[in-house]
């Protein structure tokens, strides 16, 4: 008879069957990489005035995996000049049902090459292919198809009011979601008749530059989408070109404040989305296995690299050791490492910039005298690495619990009362998102309309939706993305 | 009487009036806070979105080569062939037991699977079958699968099949009890069919597909497990609704906070439904990194199946030799 002595008596290790899954790497062979790329103006490939290129690099390995162009002011003047031909060429008097047709057809390439995409997105960004795959692509196709279905649809978007498009778009997105900020900004864009320009992050162009194949593939007209490559020098060139109508812009909130003040009085139509530093509240009532999950998902989903990520736990006191005993075991099982690996949760941080100011943050974090928790995990020995950290007894004057560190690393904090949590989570100069755990629905709706955020949700965290607004209080910016809410930024409302 | 050890230091009987304070909390009302106040077991609610998300989540890992390989022995070690049908014969069950010690006849590398699962009145044939064998005998009782004969038959018919020689009793939870609120009484009959297990391990099946959520699995499982149960089961396979990837996590959950709560490990069987390989290893994944590699043993967790063995018999072949065989190279019983 088998030995089944240990049923029902103690716990013991008595594992067979090892976690540790044979590595499981997404193949890279749909991937076709040119060494150099141009920049995307007037629906063609053309090189930079002055020659300049810029590396980008694979993070996971630091491998480089193309040259890629660094547009200077005079290739910002070329590419608005392009959007601005092309807008008054004819596609701001194109009928909403053309410009849908257009969008349709975008999403459906999206669709057909996603796989190649979301190998691109992880190789040039870090996250893993579980994310990009599952989540980005996806996501992105689905932000085209739904932008697609308003264009013939404005008339009714706003009842009563003609939405004229403003002109010449200049969109700057960043790193930690490239293609998907990137279907977030255009699609409104061309839904509503305008034009853009797209500046795309230094380290993160290859699927930006991928999608302008794809725009050329759907015979989107040339012109209508621009694609300029390079540093901040060429963001700020584009944000101030006196062509531009529309500036939308996604990053941290420094360069948000510097933008705002740059465009003041300049007529110019301004959408923010900055930082965040989102408080996710845990009450005790809430299903804690699946809190514990949303807390996971909230805070090491993309390591962290989410403006919306749930940084500051809050759970109230009761259950604080319960809820932060299963948070340790489950990070424990966080799989860190190749980011193609299909079983891989947290990949590589995007840049070694990035990967120095979460290392300088989580040494203030212990400076400061928080207790740091760190799964025993290995992490590769090339790359930009960092594991999942969990911060307790951190005090709302720590610099975790303040400011935004944009990697895997939580702070916990507790409250007794639905009032002091409401305090904590509004103690912050953000307000991008905040998530709420508890089976009581009227708790959620009381707490909802304290919390002073962009978005709030309810037993569960992270969760996009193309017809869902996303958008900032406060220093987390201004304007919406996605949904009715997201064309505003791009009409003008003509009685 | 002393049934089951409800925390690390105590003891708990289960005839005093803290057994009303225990089935108390698994009322639907109880506040969670009085749940700690009383016997350290706490019964948290269960979000379904939430465990649905990361079922499916758990689902989408990639098992490949060694790990894959691995897998497909452990799912063979810890299956229970099942045969539950009115029309088993003694051959039948004969034949069954002779798969159970050699699942492919031609390659005797294959190990053997955990169990072999009949109704009572065929466990003195699968015992004499299985002698000198590693394979345990399970049988169905307690009035398989309604659970709805007189309690006094249903104490009977386990008692006689544990005196045929069954290693494990598979019994219902009273779902006629349960389901009405009466969880004294649902309590009260899988304590008193443990006691009539005497050495036998017991399995609770709880038939998650008629108990409504996911927070009545839980419920569900919290008491069969502090009444006593050494293990906690899906399903009999008897109905439409059988294992499901977010059952078997909410299961685990609940073993999980069982064992972080009392220091008591609780096996789990997913049952009914389970017929390919694929889904094995889905289910071993959501066990392992629920419950850690401490359950990824036949001693705690189980595959009750009739079907699934020759999928994992297919893909074992394939991972050996590179190429699929033809489904008529496996015994059909």
């Amino acid at each position: 008879m088998t030995d089944r002595s240990s049923i029902g008596r103690e716990l013991e290790p008595a594992g067979e069957f090892s976690l540790d899954y044979a590595p499981a790497p997404e193949s890279t062979a749909p991937v076709r990489l040119a060494s150099q790329y141009g920049l995307f103006v007037g629906g063609e490939m053309v090189e930079p005035a002055a020659g300049g290129m810029a590396p980008t690099i694979n993070p996971a390995t630091g491998e480089t995996l193309a040259e890629v162009s660094v547009a200077d002011a005079a290739d910002v003047d070329y590419a608005v000049a392009a959007a601005r031909a092309a807008w008054e060429g004819g596609w701001r008097d194109l009928p909403g049902s053309e410009r849908a047709k257009y969008l349709y057809r975008v999403a459906r390439l999206l669709q057909e090459r996603a796989r190649e995409f979301a190998v691109l997105e992880t190789m040039d960004g870090g996250k893993p292919i579980r994310e990009s795959r599952d989540l980005d692509i996806p996501l992105a196709a689905a932000h085209f198809f739904h932008y697609a279905g308003w264009a013939d649809k404005l008339d009714y978007a706003f009842s009563g009011r003609r939405a004229a498009p403003l002109g010449v778009a200049a969109q700057v997105i960043p790193w930690n979601f490239p293609l998907l900020m990137a279907a977030w900004k255009l699609a409104p864009a061309l839904a509503c008749g305008n034009t853009a320009v797209l500046k795309p992050a230094p380290t993160t162009p290859l699927t930006a530059l991928l999608l302008a194949e794809v725009l050329r593939d759907a015979e989107l007209p040339p012109g209508v989408v621009n694609i300029v490559t390079g540093d901040d020098a060429t963001g700020a060139a584009l944000v101030s070109h006196p062509g531009v109508d529309k500036v939308a812009f996604t990053g941290s909130t420094e360069v948000g404040r510097a933008i705002g003040a740059e465009l003041a009085g300049t007529g110019k139509r301004l959408t923010l989305e900055l930082g965040g530093k989102a408080a996710n509240i845990v009450f005790e009532d809430a299903a804690l296995d699946q809190v514990t999950e949303g807390i996971v998902n909230g805070i090491y989903f993309n390591g962290g690299q989410v403006c919306c990520a749930g940084s500051r736990l809050l759970v109230q006191e009761s259950v604080a050791d319960a809820v932060v005993g299963k948070l340790q075991k489950r990070m424990d099982t966080l799989r860190v490492g190749d980011p193609l690996d299909k079983n891989t949760d947290i990949g590589a941080i995007n840049s070694q910039a990035q990967l120095d100011r979460i290392q300088e943050l989580v040494a203030s974090g212990v400076a400061e005298g928080a207790e740091l928790y760190t799964p025993a995990c290995v992490l590769p020995e090339r790359g930009f690495f960092h594991p999942p950290a969990l911060f307790t007894n951190v005090s709302t004057a720590h610099r975790i619990a303040q400011e935004e560190i944009f990697g895997p690393v939580l702070s916990v904090l507790t409250f007794r009362t639905a009032e002091e949590a409401v305090a904590k989570a509004n103690n912050t100069p953000y307000g991008l998102s905040a998530g709420i755990w508890t089976e009581k629905g009227s708790r959620i709706l009381w707490m909802a309309d304290r919390m002073q955020a962009g978005v709030v949700w309810a037993n569960t965290f992270n969760r996009f939706d193309p017809a869902s607004p996303f958008g900032g209080y406060r220093e987390s910016g201004y304007g919406r993305e996605g949904g009715r809410a997201g064309l505003l930024p791009y009409v003008e409302l003509v009685a | 009487m002393v049934f089951g050890v409800l925390s690390p230091n105590a003891s708990l009987s289960i005839t005093s009036p803290i057994l009303g304070r225990v089935t108390d909390l698994l009322a639907v009302d109880a506040p969670v806070g009085a749940a700690d106040a009383v016997a350290g077991i706490r019964i948290t609610p269960v979000d379904a979105v939430g465990l649905e998300q990361r079922a499916a989540s758990l689902c989408t890992r990639s098992i490949k080569t060694s790990s894959k390989a691995a897998a497909l022995d452990l799912a063979v070690r810890m299956m229970d062939l099942t045969t539950l049908e009115g029309a088993d014969t003694p051959e039948r069950v004969q034949a069954l037991c002779a798969r159970a010690r050699h699942p492919d006849a031609a390659d005797w590398s294959v190990p053997p699977v955990a169990a072999v699962c009949v109704y009572p009145e065929l466990v003195p044939v699968a015992v004499g079958a299985l002698a000198d064998s590693s394979v345990a005998v399970a049988s169905v009782a307690g009035g398989f699968p309604a659970g709805l004969a007189p309690l006094e038959a249903r104490l009977a018919e386990i008692s006689w099949a544990v005196a045929a020689g069954a290693d494990e009793v598979d019994i219902v939870l009273n779902r006629s009890a349960f389901l009405s609120g009466q969880y004294q009484k649902a309590y009260d009959e899988i304590a008193a069919a443990k006691q009539a297990c005497g050495s036998a391990h017991l399995k609770v099946i709880l038939e998650t597909g008629e108990l409504g959520s996911y927070d009545q699995i839980r419920r569900a499982s919290m008491l069969a497990m502090v009444a006593g149960a050494d293990f906690i089961k899906t399903s009999t396979g008897k109905i439409g609704t059988s294992a499901t990837p977010p059952t078997a996590l909410c299961m685990a959950e609940a073993i999980r906070d069982m064992a972080e709560q009392t220091g008591r490990a609780v096996g789990l069987k997913l049952a009914g439904g389970i017929r390919t390989a694929k889904q094995a290893w889905h289910y071993l994944v959501i066990v392992g990194e629920t419950l850690g590699s401490g359950w990824l043993t036949p001693e705690r967790f189980r595959l009750g199946a009739s079907s699934l063995l020759n999928d994992v018999l297919m893909q074992r072949a394939k991972l050996r030799d590179g190429r699929y065989q033809r489904r008529e190279d496996f015994s059909v019983d």
